[in-house]
């Protein structure tokens, strides 16, 4: 009934402004760093490609994403190393 | 030595114009020597939105191809004697000019005024290099949507490549109705994903309409609400501190409701 009347009195769960502004954050990550989803996806695709010569990695939970702060974009990493192959390591 | 700001955006339709010709006018209400110049070359408007379409002889590519000097180029306006208009030109395109031609025409007009406002073409192509090219400060136009913050978050991006730093935001056509009811950016979100500093908020208003039908700007107009934010933007560019209007919009009956029920 409570909800009803919320309702009725024009609340919503998500503002339609709160819509706008995170798609907003999103494309513009996107902008700034001037790099489409797909480049970014093969950009991951290989970089565990290389981390993958030299350790074993957990890539299901491997985070890897643009992150914006005020005008610059960074790129973040976090890779959960399982264990360091041994042959790289003693070739130094 | 005077000042050359350009008033940009990337998307049109935001009220570039609206915004160049009532900073300028308000620039020369309070006495300073202030020119207008319109780059939009092929769909030239500020004349019409100042009211002086039917006075054009030359125009700016006359000037910086050296068809005729400066002054003959130079429309007086019809309220102040110290507000002058330069036109585009209407029948070429924006290659008719280059960045370095407007730079000599930026010297030339620091030389005569106070100010000269630069009112940008929409896009980010040869029009837009032309209108910064002389600019030493920008102004960047933006209204509370999606793609209009968007294309602002790029120009400002282009602005800062080009050294033009430190921008400043006005937010225009704000209906604070809107914000209230949570689906309109507010002023904070949208300078939050700009991170740019805020000039002004001009609130939605129909006396723009009204006024851009008459050709007499709107900060001419005290009863107007946009010309009072325009009032303000134009000290403000003069460097004073000038607190923002008040956009609160009247509590009504259904607000008194939602807090008798105690739901806000």
């Amino acid at each position: 009934m409570l909800e009803f009347i919320s309702r009725m009195l024009g609340r919503e769960s998500a503002s339609s402004k709160t819509v706008a502004k995170e798609r907003l954050r999103l494309v513009l990550v996107h902008d700034r760093a001037s790099i489409s989803p797909a480049m970014l996806n093969r950009l991951r695709e290989d970089l565990v490609k290389v981390i993958s010569n030299y350790m074993e990695i957990d890539e299901a939970a491997l985070e890897f994403n643009l992150c914006q702060d005020d005008r610059e974009v960074a790129l973040v990493a976090n890779i959960p190393v399982v264990k360091m192959k041994r042959d790289y390591a003693s070739k130094g | 030595m005077g000042e050359v700001i350009v008033v940009t955006s990337g998307k049109g339709g935001v009220g570039k114009t609206t915004t160049s010709a009532n900073i300028g006018t308000g620039l020369a209400a309070e006495g300073h020597k202030v020119v207008l110049v319109d780059t939009d070359i092929g769909l030239r408007n500020l004349d019409v939105v100042m009211g002086l379409e039917n006075r054009i002889v030359y125009d700016l590519v006359d000037v910086t191809s050296g068809n005729c000097r400066l002054k003959q180029a130079l429309i007086k306006d019809k309220r102040f004697s110290n507000l002058f208009l330069l036109p585009a030109a209407q029948t070429k395109d924006k290659t008719a000019v280059s960045p370095e031609q407007m730079k000599i025409l930026a010297k030339e007009l620091k030389e005569e005024f106070d100010y000269a406002i630069i009112d940008c073409p929409a896009g980010i192509e040869q029009g837009f290099r032309n209108a910064i090219a002389g600019a030493d400060r920008a102004v960047v136009v933006c209204t509370p949507e999606v793609s209009a913050v968007r294309d602002a978050d790029r120009i400002i991006g282009l602005l800062e490549a080009s050294e033009l730093r430190n921008p400043k935001l006005i937010i225009n056509r704000l209906r604070p109705a809107m914000v209230k009811r949570g689906d309109m950016m507010d002023i904070s979100d949208i300078l939050d994903i700009l991170a740019i500093e805020l000039i002004g908020v001009v609130p939605e208003d129909e006396s723009i309409v009204v006024s851009t039908n008459r050709g007499e700007p709107a900060v001419m107009d005290q009863g107007s609400k946009a010309g009072e934010a325009y009032r303000r933007i134009t000290r403000r560019i003069k460097g004073e501190d000038v607190p923002l209007m008040n956009l609160e919009v009247p509590s009504g009956i259904m607000d008194r409701l939602k807090r008798l029920v105690g739901i806000r």
